[in-house]
């Protein structure tokens, strides 16, 4: 199958400069500082790039929203956001530790095509190692003369799962709360101190090199329509061989499936969460969606940010809906009070049920309390909080029923 | 002002200017949408989620406070599926919400009853424990903190952090264990710290000064004037009449302030605030002859009285006043003593004692709010040091003084300084300290037991209404010199 960003993850030693150059790296980024910013920008369109943080919003539309500088002069941002903290996703780290590199030369494209002068990488706190070696990668390609006169800087995060939404973590840069911002104005035109600024995920911007290398065309034919290029899966749960695995995007989640070696033991399967945690899971009879942005959506899920997480038939679907609540509750960053106080409602009841004290309508309450939540909050974590009791109440009444007296 | 567009509220097609909030645009055609966390000084967080409204073509309900009039926006206030995502905004405010409305102080005027009876859904689907938190917090001086109380609707965050810019209160803690505290190190001590408990839509910031006094719906509220400095900002007093034996027997319960766009905005400071501990201690309720026997007399021959002894002391009257008087009051002061009269000597400027702090915000340095009203009369003020030193010489019979302490003008030369005069009268609500020295005493009415106006430093007109009965034989001050003059006319017809 294709790759992209892992064609070079054999080489122990990528992770350095000279290994990355040896092997072509910043090829692109000389390319790129060739070409007009205009042409350029055309380019990451016609390669229907989506953003691979979750949110699956074309890349090249994101950019062009940028105010250009006649319109608003001053200094515009590009930031990275490797703040990768939802539960299954570990993609980010993965393309960190072993291609600093390819980040930074993507990052330095992106920041020659918006103009920004200072980008940053906001890094979330646990990734200590990753910190260090993104670091030492800077230094390494400032010494080498790459960086011109961009300036990157790592920023740390503090561990709220939340500084990971855009907005979130553009207010943690700004040493505030991390609570998120309601757009409109998007970051784009208003982000980081006010200024415009493209925030990007890891991934998306790893993605640059090759299509300022191989061009736009190429970089969408080894997708789906809309949905161009590869994506990374960091499959764990239970499967035989856990791990970050690049495809096509648009492949079936049976391939995937098969790549990690299938189901654990042999075991049946009891569901496939695709995207994170905060995604509502699907069955085995969807084993055949293809996995981009827009069937998935079709399907009533997400494909999120690649976390995929297997679950076999011993899995009680009570336990799985009441620990994602659990995660929720906890990282709500409690701005909104909808998600503030519904995500700790549904995560005590579905505590409740757990020890044995479910009642009746208990389950058609979490449903209500979940549809009151989900599209009437600020942002997605919100959204997600009742989009899992209701998916997990729906997909799997069974395991309600054995709980819940009198569930419907 | 902005273009003006068309759009339609609830089918109705109407009129407002582009870019004009929903919420607020909605306001103004009488529809008033259930909101926490907006407030107009204080801008739209929009994290309530209460004023949700269905705007067609939008994916998703959308908050009204977010929303911007634009030409054919439609938008509907009181759909079924607004109504459902209000209630149910109403219900996840009330998960963790204690119902302590019995000892709650917000009782009958707290956002969450009044929209709970408007949209709320009655049964309670909550099976689970209230979560808790810190219940009786002193923030400082003034405010009590409840934080289980608390909607985290942050108007208090926001108030400390752009209106005062003292920062005393943050939110701290995430998720639902998140909660409004004091700031570590600091006390919500700012001189503006009451306007919290104003904003605050529930009862987590109380008044620790009404804090379990008089229940709010026994509250007659009174457009007023604050008389405490020269900005004069409009207040309402409430009042408790109905219950005397609540609120430790005192009348004036509390005093808000009242939303002028033109002199305060929203706020008033906590002087203001508070400041009316004297309204109902030592107040002269009796029209009084202190010597040289003391004596009760009637308004009539008090009249006889002072006009003779005013007209035998020509020439050597001195009047001491204050900017505590209103445009009426200064009337018929000017009516009186300057006209009639012809006294010279007016001590009236807020130098030496009426003096205070100042800021930015509204606060003013002259601790009185109606020096402009003498201004715009001609009237003008000679120094209290030259009428000292003028008592001192003899050359003063007679000292009227209005509305005065002047222990607080002179200290402790004041009861020598005014035993030189011959005839002193003190006419005034409150006694002071020298109150028993003057010759004779005059009950005048506060400015909440009577009509009146103050022209404020900016020369801006505000109008105060009676609040209370007077006290007493208490009349306003401009009765009383419309009460003198009339007897020097009658005594001039005599003679």
């Amino acid at each position: 199958m294709t790759k992209i960003l892992t064609v070079h993850f054999d080489d122990p030693k990528l992770h350095e400069l000279e290994t990355y150059r040896r092997l072509g790296g910043y090829e692109a980024l000389k390319k790129a500082l060739g070409m007009e910013r205009k042409a350029l920008q055309e380019e990451v369109v016609k390669s229907n790039l989506r953003g691979l943080g979750g949110a699956g919003f074309p890349v090249g539309f994101k950019w062009s929203t940028v105010p250009p500088e006649d319109k608003v002069p001053g200094p515009r941002y590009v930031v990275v956001n490797c703040d990768e903290s939802e539960p299954g996703c570990y993609k980010d780290r993965v393309l960190v530790t072993r291609a600093p590199h390819q980040l930074l030369e993507g990052l330095l494209i992106a920041s020659y095509v918006i103009g920004a002068k200072d980008s940053f990488i906001f890094i979330r706190g646990e990734y200590q190692n990753q910190y260090d070696i993104l670091e030492k990668a800077v230094a390494e390609a400032e010494k080498a003369g790459l960086l011109g006169d961009v300036r990157i800087h790592l920023m740390r995060g503090a561990g709220a799962y939340i500084s990971g939404l855009d907005t979130a973590l553009l207010e943690t840069m700004e040493g505030k709360k991390a609570w998120p911002r309601q757009p409109p104005p998007f970051p784009t035109v208003a982000g980081l101190m006010g200024k415009p600024t493209v925030v990007n995920n890891v991934e998306t911007l790893s993605m640059l090199p090759f299509i300022v290398r191989e061009g736009g065309e190429a970089f969408a034919k080894i997708g789906c329509a809309k949905n161009g290029g590869t994506v990374l899966f960091s499959v764990s749960g239970h499967v035989e061989k856990e791990g970050v695995y690049e495809v096509p995007m648009g492949t079936k989640l049976r391939d995937v499936l098969a790549l990690a070696g299938g189901v654990k033991g042999g075991k049946k399967l009891k569901c496939v969460i695709p995207g994170g945690t905060s995604m509502p899971p699907l069955l085995e009879k969807d084993l055949d969606i293809c996995l981009d942005f827009d069937a998935i959506r079709a399907a009533g899920t997400f494909l999120g940010a690649g976390g995929m997480i297997v679950l076999d038939e011993t899995v009680d679907a009570v336990e799985v809906a009441h620990n994602i609540e659990r995660f929720l509750a906890h990282e709500s960053c409690g701005q909104c009070t909808p998600c503030r106080e519904g995500s700790n409602w549904s995560e005590r009841i579905l505590e409740r049920i757990l020890e044995g004290k479910g009642q009746a309508g208990d389950t058609e309450n979490l449903a209500r309390v979940g549809e009151n939540i989900t599209g009437k909050v600020i942002c997605a974590l919100g959204d997600t909080v009742g989009m899992v009791t209701r998916a997990y109440i729906t997909k799997f009444p069974d395991d309600f029923k054995k709980r819940v007296p009198n569930h419907g | 002002m902005g273009k003006t567009v068309k759009y339609k509220l609830n089918g109705i097609e109407r009129e407002a200017e582009e870019g004009r909030l929903v919420i607020e645009a909605a306001k103004d055609a009488g529809i008033e949408i259930p909101h926490y966390c907006y407030h107009k000084a204080l801008g739209n967080p929009g994290n309530c989620r209460m004023c949700i409204v269905e705007v067609a073509g939008a994916p998703k309900p959308q908050v009204s406070c977010r929303t911007s009039v634009r030409e054919g926006l439609d938008v509907k206030t009181d759909s079924d599926l607004v109504k459902r995502a209000q209630a149910s905004a109403l219900e996840l405010h009330l998960v963790n919400h204690p119902l302590d409305c019995p000892v709650c102080d917000q009782s009958g005027e707290c956002g969450l009853q009044d929209y709970y009876m408007k949209i709320g859904q009655y049964q309670s689907a909550v099976r689970e424990d209230k979560e808790h938190k810190g219940k009786r917090i002193v923030a400082g001086p003034h405010v009590m903190l409840d934080q289980e109380r608390c909607v985290l609707c942050t108007r208090c965050t926001r108030f400390v952090d752009n209106v005062t810019k003292t920062h005393e209160l943050g939110i701290f803690g995430m998720g639902h264990s998140e909660k409004i505290e004091v700031t570590p190190g600091m006390t919500l001590d700012n001189a503006y710290s009451g306007n919290v408990v104003d904003i605050c839509p529930v009862g987590a910031l109380t008044d620790r000064d009404f804090r379990y006094k008089v229940r709010v719906w026994y509250l007659d509220k009174t457009d007023s004037v604050c008389p405490g400095c020269a900005r004069g900002c409009s207040i309402s007093v409430h009042t408790n009449t109905a219950r005397p034996w609540h609120n430790d027997g005192k009348r004036v319960a509390r005093l808000k302030p009242r939303y002028n766009p033109d002199v305060n905005g929203h706020w008033i400071c906590d002087d203001g605030r508070y400041g009316f501990g004297n309204l109902d201690t030592d107040r002269l309720g009796k029209v009084l002859r202190l010597k040289p026997q003391k004596a009760e007399m009637t308004w009539f021959d008090m009249s006889k009285d002072i006009s003779a002894m005013l007209t035998e002391s020509s020439g050597a009257i001195s009047v001491v006043a204050s900017g505590m008087l209103s445009n009426e009051d200064w009337a018929a002061y000017k009516a009186l003593f300057v006209d009639t009269l012809k006294v010279s000597g007016h001590y009236f400027s807020a130098e030496p004692d009426q003096l205070g702090e100042e800021d930015a915000l509204l606060r003013r340095k002259e601790k009185v709010p109606n020096l402009k009203g003498a201004e715009a009369l001609g009237l003008k003020s000679g120094s209290f040091d030259d009428l000292a030193a003028d008592l001192e010489a003899g050359k003063i019979k007679t000292l009227f003084v209005i509305e005065r302490d002047l222990s607080e003008v002179w200290g402790d030369r004041a009861a020598s300084l005014l035993a030189k005069a011959r005839t002193t009268i003190l006419q005034g609500p409150n006694k002071y300290s020298l109150g028993d020295d003057f010759t004779y005493r005059l009950p005048a009415t506060a400015y909440v037991e009577e009509d009146g106006h103050f022209t404020n430093f900016e020369g801006k007109l505000g109008a105060y209404k009676k609040a209370l009965a007077p006290i007493g034989d208490a009349r306003p001050d401009w009765a009383i010199f419309a009460l003198l003059q009339k007897a020097l006319a009658a005594k001039a017809v005599a003679a």
